[in-house]
């Protein structure tokens, strides 16, 4: 009885307390105007016109530091600039996408993206059952019931030629190392992250054979299509242990291709003092500040962009379902600026980059990888 | 605790004399009753009481609602018709896409709803089932999501490897599923009754064990399609799939039959068969199960495979009905979902298929309610968690209510307490 009275006290303290914050915050005066306040609409500079855009989010969902942030930006921007109206819905596991997509359908969206090539199948079975709305898929074509490609007329496949940006970013990587080790991880083997590794090792790989040095990429081999993996795109204490783990072997540049976990990465470098870290997906100098000091460089891949371009085409009635392809060449994907490493990188080796860049863009350069579309 | 004892016997106790007690239950067994012998009132009180406590976050979650808070004295009408209007359209979204579309176009649109919760609840009834079976022989199954994905492994790859003739090919693959799920949950079982290993440890890490397995096989040749390097296996061949129910515009199959036919099975099997009776002797007391002839440690292995036979068929609802194809994640969560619709539905194969059916609502509403009113599909997942908090504390459900104690505890157990 004792026990319980005690219980009751601290629970009433506690209202009493929390009662006397929430009047403190709610001391503020009302606005002036009786328009309805807080209505989602767009910022009153823009227009808003009659052009419902929606998303569906892999089960990393939108705040994934990766590519499902990448594409909800693209889509926030377009209904800033544009004035659209968005939807945009979370999945918690793969099993949510046909269900989710069909909610959109039923709510009359003009464009349905669907973010990641797990959503490939709901987002073709959508498209083909409802030919008047038009579909988006990020990282993934579509293929037929015998595995062939095939083009929807209403589907749009927004791929990215990534091996090509991040086989830059090896070439830094093997001409800036000074143990001669460099590494690349994972989250899970999907082409989308393989991509990246392909390219990464295929960029070391030329730095090789052009200077004939022998830089040792940990963690990935090309060949084999075999390499390190955390195992999820969530638990940061292993991409932490598994960097640890390549900086005990002498890397001291290292690429994790796995959303928030590379974070574990970063803290992992930083914890060693003179490790690097090649960042994936944004320029993490900007989207990761707390590590700005480690990176060298960034793969950046425009997923928002191709976003924000497929809503703009919708909006004026240019949508069309041919895929569009980043590359070097329009800007989808790129590799960022050094920020503070720019003074250590010597000059030649600026060089050579710029003008491996120019090769692949004009096409006398061909960066391949099995995972690219 | 103590006031659940009818107060006045406190004083004269010492009736019992201490060695005629049977031995003490572990607290975890102690735990597993108490929720198990929850009354039907204080069920649906909880669900109620969840359901206003995520209103109030859905309220404070919406932007509208935060932005008139800041002047709530100076205007309050405004910030009570924001926090009227968050929670009322997301409770209604809830509705229209768990049981009728009101707003809906179309007949078909209209009724869809309904038979989305349907589709949804098959693999938390079905694996729910297995759990309750468990429950009531004292085996804290923790294990349903391993046995749902090793279940959805065997049937998913009878499903797109062989080619068979219609309606037996639908059959091998279902028997493969459950015998995948009754095999994983075997493992459990066996350990336990060789070495005393404790089931909810070992369930949890062949869980983790299932997920890694599921992420090779669909790497390897055999499993992952061909000339893709995703890790997803071909479709399921049409002969093995479900049957759809009410035609292809809706997804409800006949894996919803099945669970109905394993509810059947599983009231038989432990309200009316010998099997069943010495698994609830098992688990009302396993020393007096032993004492009695009883051959405990066989049991554990039978209740584990039953268990994990149902669980597979709940992953065969999803490779060979909902999904059509095996994945990583084709499990969802839907083996944590089955722990609490065990529990909400007492363990009993009526209250398990209710409850499933409740939270396949929840699950299927909570996909609208953040389609149309942007509420994050996390609520669901606080409503879930909330009914299981007040369904494992009837006193603060009693309490809240105000609510009359002790009337459906059994005595034995208030006297116990009494003497504590």
């Amino acid at each position: 009885m004792n026990q319980e009275f005690y219980v009751k006290n601290i629970i009433r303290t506690a209202a009493f307390a929390g009662i006397a914050a929430l009047a403190l915050a709610a001391c503020g005066s009302a606005p002036s105007t009786t328009t309805p306040t807080g209505s989602t609409g767009s910022s009153p500079s823009v227009a808003a016109v009659k052009y419902k855009a929606c998303m569906v989010s892999d089960a990393g969902g939108f705040q994934d530091k990766s590519f499902n942030q990448s594409g909800a930006e693209g889509l926030d921007k377009a209904k800033a600039d544009l004035g659209i109206t968005e939807v945009k819905v979370e999945s918690t596991a793969s099993t949510d996408f046909t269900p989710n997509i069909d909610n959109l359908v039923s709510q009359n969206c003009d464009l349905i993206i669907g973010v990641g090539f797990n959503l490939a199948g709901a987002i073709q079975t959508a498209a083909n059952a409802n030919p008047k709305i038009n579909f988006a898929l990020v990282d993934s074509a579509f293929s037929d019931a015998n595995f062939k490609p095939v083009t929807l007329t209403n589907g749009k496949p927004l791929l990215f030629n990534t091996q090509e940006a991040s086989f830059l970013a090896g070439y830094v990587a093997a001409g800036m190392t000074k143990t001669g080790k460099v590494a690349t991880f994972g989250g899970m083997q999907l082409p989308s992250v393989t991509i990246f590794m392909d390219g990464f090792a295929d960029g070391v790989a030329q730095y090789n054979t052009d200077n004939s040095k022998s830089v040792q990429v940990l963690g990935w081999t090309k060949a084999t299509q075999k390499g390190s993996f955390t195992g999820d795109f969530d638990n940061q204490a292993n991409g932490q242990n598994l960097a640890k783990g390549f900086i005990d072997q002498g890397a001291d540049i290292i690429m994790p291709v796995a959303g928030p976990v590379g974070l574990g990465a970063a803290a992992a470098a930083k914890a060693a003092g003179n490790v690097e870290i090649i960042g994936v997906d944004q320029d993490w100098y900007l989207s990761a500040p707390e590590y700005k000091d480690i990176i060298l460089t960034s793969v950046i891949k425009e997923i928002g962009q191709s976003v924000y371009d497929t809503v703009k085409q919708g909006l004026d009635g240019k949508y069309t379902s041919t895929p569009y392809v980043g590359t070097l060449a329009n800007g989808g994907i790129d590799i960022a600026p050094f920020h503070s490493f720019d003074s250590q990188v010597p000059a030649a080796l600026k060089t050579k980059v710029a003008d491996l860049k120019k090769a692949i863009i004009d096409g006398s350069l061909k960066v391949t990888s099995t995972s690219s579309n | 605790m103590s006031d659940n004892a009818p107060a006045p016997a406190a004083a004269p106790v010492p009736a019992v004399p201490p060695s005629a007690e049977p031995p003490e239950p572990s607290r975890g067994e102690t735990l597993l009753r108490e929720m198990l012998s929850s009354s039907w009132v204080v069920t649906t009180l909880a669900i109620v009481l969840a359901l206003v406590i995520s209103g109030v976050l859905i309220a404070a979650a919406d932007s509208t609602v935060q932005s008139t808070a800041t002047y709530l004295f100076a205007r309050p009408s405004d910030f009570f018709s924001a926090a009227w209007h968050a929670v009322t359209s997301a409770y209604v979204a809830l509705f229209q896409g768990s049981i009728l579309d009101t707003g809906a176009p179309t007949f078909v649109r209209a009724i869809k709803p309904l038979t989305e919760t349907m589709t949804v609840s098959v693999p938390i009834i079905l694996a729910g089932l297995g759990l309750g079976i468990g429950f009531r022989a004292g085996m804290f199954n923790i294990g349903a999501q391993g046995q749902i994905i090793l279940g959805a492994v065997f049937g998913g790859y009878i499903g797109f490897a062989f080619d068979l003739p219609v309606g037996l090919h639908v059959l091998l693959a279902a028997i493969g599923a459950a015998i995948g799920g009754g095999l994983w949950a075997g493992i459990a079982g066996f350990l336990k009754a060789r070495t005393g290993a404790n089931e909810v440890i070992v369930t949890i890490m062949l869980n983790n064990i299932a997920v890694y397995l599921i992420g090779y096989l669909l790497t390897t040749s055999a499993f992952q399609r061909p000339g893709s390097n995703n890790p997803i296996s071909p479709p399921i061949k049409a002969t093995a799939l479900y049957p759809h129910l009410l035609g292809s515009q809706f997804r409800l199959h006949a894996g919803f039959l099945v669970a109905i036919a394993a509810t059947v099975f599983v009231w038989w099997l432990m309200d009316r068969s010998t099997i069943g009776f010495r698994f609830r002797a098992v688990g009302a007391n396993s020393k007096a199960a032993r004492t009695a002839g009883i051959s405990v440690n066989t049991n554990y292995i039978w209740v584990m495979v039953i268990a994990g036979a149902l669980a597979g068929l709940a992953g065969s609802a999803q490779v060979l009905g909902t999904e059509k194809v095996l994945s990583i994640d084709v499990a969802a969560s839907f083996g944590f979902d089955a722990i609490t619709v065990a529990l909400l539905g007492r363990s009993k194969p009526l209250g398990t298929f209710l409850a499933g059916l409740l939270f396949g609502a929840l699950r299927a509403g909570g996909f609208a309610m953040q389609a149309r009113t942007g509420t994050p599909i996390d609520i669901v997942l606080v409503v879930q968690s909330l009914i299981v908090l007040f369904i494992a504390a009837p006193p603060l459900v009693r309490s809240v209510f105000r609510l009359s104690s002790g009337s459906s505890r059994r005595s034995t157990r208030s006297v116990k307490e009494a003497a504590a």
